[in-house]
């Protein structure tokens, strides 16, 4: 016995990290990346690799040069940010492109607010917004799947089943019409269909929300407040015009829906910290998801109902507040 | 499926290496110190002075007030002196020192190990005998039992709960107690219903402790009016608000006590204590201690004296381990870290821990990464990620807005916490703050 360590309880520790939590969401995603390359090819590999390793070199250099503090890259969430980009790009994408967007992500949504835990958005989805606004040609043109096209002129432009579909009720088509010219549930559940290189695979996406669930990394809220309300709200629109609202199955499988409601509106530090407000959150995320898709300008809208609803947490966390232990009135005699 | 509190908890690893470890008598030391604050409320006020013999049993310091209580000589001998010693809290505190001639006992004190079930002292009478006794809880809060047993007019209390959920990790003492005076439990169970005129009693247990569970069930049988409840492991369902919900739902309003919902709860040593100061007229002066640590060569549970100091335990449990980082008075949750080995065992030392060297030092603290772990494991409801930073910024209004003083201080939280978080620290620290306006607002 040397000294002894006076502190206050408690004197145990669960061992529980950020590490580990971080890095069970990026093995969470390992499913999402082998369906990805799978369908997208080598394209979809380099666009990853890129992706992570510009994301961490910029919170690397960040952290040291700017911020001048200890080195925070060994955490994992750059690694998720990076990934999570590159779920949101196409494919084939220049590598420049890539590096623009790992830098406004790390840079702009994460390092400038101080780091891990204090990004009020989330850092990729604001990489993806703003390479989807300034560069709308690249950023809109998708490879076909298990075509492995390397090159970016081999690609076939605007045609994921959410654009056809947009365009398509936009020149007086029924969804009924539509349906048949494109790809099945079944292959968008598989991932057989165009699209950003990480958000096709409904069922390797499914099978990380399965992971984060059982691992206690995320709870059910977010996630299922999202996909209910989508279903509900299509499900309305629907149910009131067949002929000019898509059905709400294909709402969920299309576009990134379902990557968006399981790995970036759960995001620690821009989600609300209670359950209820989880709900509220996922509920807003996804009816206005739907009105962008269904009355906006762009085919999908899911990133922006996000970026809408990060910006509400704040207030969320302010008026919804867990249930108090007493709250409920005593029942003595 | 097994009954748990609503809200929160954690199940820690329960280490019990004490578990099912004979309660085995420690010899008496050749001098002991006793603090005259050792339970919540004054301290009491001595009645012996130097020079003065005494014996086990004997009055040696007064209660001075209702909530306070009253010590007895745990040994026989001499009064060596009066002074201050360092106690579990670290500070210096007066404390009677005698030294040790012989074991001579109050003749008054019935020693057979016959078991008195008949109970013919009235409620008046056992509140007395029990403040005389100087009886307090032993499960670690100390708060005097007579307060507890004397239910404010205009209140109404219909049943008794027994505390024998025993949710720290590592602790066996009130286990091993069911276990070796499961009979004197029941009688004292009844003599505490008794007091309070109430029709029934719940022993809660968790059901961790299955051979305890059915011990106490077979005795059961012939107390209809007690019903044994196992309870899912789930810290900290020995808290008393945890408690009652666990057993009978029922939630203690914020800021209230556990008579708000007709309940009284009281630990089953403090029971066992009943018990022997009502039928056998003997005063708190000894209890059972747990020593334990993973790197203790013996872990034990001794029915030790009062005022015997913790080295004698440790040297009794095979000596201090090479690698000891820490010395813990009670739990590895809500115990308190010790400075050193002379601390007198008091009425509410369940335990000894010893920790090892690479356990006893925190973690380094990072940013908090909104993971929402500690609102899900807080047993009241509260958000200590928020309590904790409203406390940093000294921001004491919104603190109370925030109901900080419903914290129980369980260490959920600051256990949960992945990056290792002093949640709890602050939280403490703003209590304190919050306690004191709201006090000087009441002035």
């Amino acid at each position: 016995m040397s000294t002894l360590t006076i502190s206050p309880s408690p004197h145990v520790h669960s061992g529980d990290s950020v590490k580990k939590n971080m890095y069970g969401v990026v093995i969470a995603m390992i499913p999402v990346l082998i369906s990805s390359v799978y369908n997208f090819g080598i394209g979809a590999l380099s666009v990853v690799a890129t992706s992570v390793l510009a994301c961490v070199f910029f919170e690397y250099i960040i952290q040291k040069y700017i911020l001048k503090g200890e080195s925070t890259i060994g955490d994992g969430s750059a690694i998720i940010t990076g990934l999570l980009l590159a779920f949101n790009l196409p494919a084939v994408i220049p590598v420049w492109i890539i590096v623009i967007g790992a830098l406004v992500a790390i840079g702009m949504g994460k390092m400038s607010f101080g780091g891990l835990g204090n990004n009020p958005f989330n850092p990729a989805l604001l990489g993806r917004v703003f390479l989807l606004i300034s560069f709308p040609v690249q950023m809109t043109s998708w490879s076909e799947p298990g075509k492995f096209p390397m090159k970016f002129t081999d690609i076939n432009s605007g045609a994921t089943p959410l654009g056809v579909m947009k365009e398509a009720l936009g020149n007086g088509q029924t969804p009924d019409q539509i349906l048949p010219d494109l790809p099945s549930y079944t292959d968008m559940l598989w991932g057989f269909t165009s699209g950003s290189a990480g958000e096709m695979a409904g069922a390797a996406i499914l099978l990380g929300l399965v992971f984060m669930l059982v691992r206690k990394t995320i709870t059910w809220h977010i996630p299922i407040a999202v996909i209910a309300s989508v279903y509900v709200f299509a499900g309305i629109l629907h149910w009131a015009d067949a002929a000019a609202y898509a059905p709400p199955t294909f709402h969920i499988l299309s576009g990134g829906l379902l990557l968006g409601a399981v790995f970036m509106a759960t995001d620690y530090s821009s989600s609300p910290m209670s359950k209820k407000g989880g709900i509220i959150f996922g509920i807003g995320i996804g009816v206005i998801t739907i009105a962008i898709r269904v009355f906006g300008a762009y085919p999908e809208g899911i990133s922006f109902a996000i970026l809408i609803m990060n910006a509400f947490v704040p207030l969320i966390d302010k008026y919804i507040k867990p249930k108090r232990f007493g709250e409920k009135p005593a029942t003595a005699k | 499926m097994l009954k748990t509190f609503s809200l929160g908890g954690i199940h820690p690893p329960e280490n019990k290496f004490s578990a099912g470890k004979n309660i085995e008598t420690l010899p008496i030391p050749s001098q002991v110190a006793i603090p005259v604050a050792q339970h919540i409320g004054a301290p009491a006020a001595p009645v012996v002075k130097k020079g003065d013999q005494v014996k086990v049993g004997t009055l040696i310091a007064k209660s001075a007030g209702f909530v306070s209580a009253n010590i007895h000589s745990p040994v026989s001998g001499t009064v060596f002196k009066i002074d201050d010693i360092i106690d579990a809290s670290g500070y210096r505190k007066p404390a009677i020192i005698i030294n040790v001639e012989g074991d001579e006992w109050e003749e008054s004190i019935d020693r057979s190990a016959d078991l008195k079930k008949d109970i013919t002292a009235t409620p008046e009478e056992i509140i007395k005998k029990v403040a005389e006794a100087g009886i307090v809880g032993l499960g670690g809060a100390t708060f005097p039992s007579h307060v507890k047993l004397s239910v404010p007019p205009g209140k109404n209390c219909d049943i008794l709960i027994l505390n024998a959920v025993e949710c720290e990790p590592y602790l066996t003492a009130d286990h091993q107690l069911m276990l070796e005076k499961g009979d004197e439990i029941m009688v004292g169970t009844q003599i505490l219903m008794k007091a309070l005129k109430v029709d029934k009693a719940v022993i809660g247990i968790e059901n961790n402790k299955p051979d305890a569970i059915k011990h106490l069930k077979a005795l059961a049988a012939s107390y209809p009016e007690i019903t044994i409840e196992a309870l899912k492991v789930q810290y900290p369902q020995g808290g008393e608000k945890q408690l009652i919900d666990a057993c009978i739902k029922r939630q203690i309003p914020s800021g209230k006590l556990p008579i708000e919902v007709g309940a009284v709860v009281q630990n089953v040593g403090t029971t066992l204590a009943v018990y022997e100061a009502v039928q056998k007229n003997k005063p708190l002066f000894e209890r059972v201690v747990t020593i334990t640590g993973k790197s203790v060569a013996k872990p034990s549970n001794f029915l030790t004296r009062i005022g015997t100091p913790l080295k004698d335990l440790i040297e009794a449990a095979g000596g201090l381990p090479e690698d000891t980082g820490k010395i813990v008075g009670g739990g590895p949750m809500m115990g308190k870290a010790l400075v050193s080995t002379e601390i007198p065992v008091t009425k509410g030392s369940s335990g000894v821990l010893i920790i090892k060297d690479e356990e006893a030092k925190r973690k380094k603290m990072q940013n908090c990464i909104k993971c929402s772990k500690c609102i899900s494991v807080c047993p009241m409801g509260l958000e200590p990620y928020l309590l904790m930073t409203v406390s940093d910024k000294a921001i004491w209004d919104r603190a109370e807005e925030e109901k900080i003083m419903d914290c129980i201080e369980c260490g959920s939280c600051s256990y949960t916490c992945p990056s290792s978080r002093p949640l709890l620290d602050y939280i403490r620290l703003g209590k304190g703050k919050v306690g004191q306006i709201m006090r000087s607002r009441t002035k």
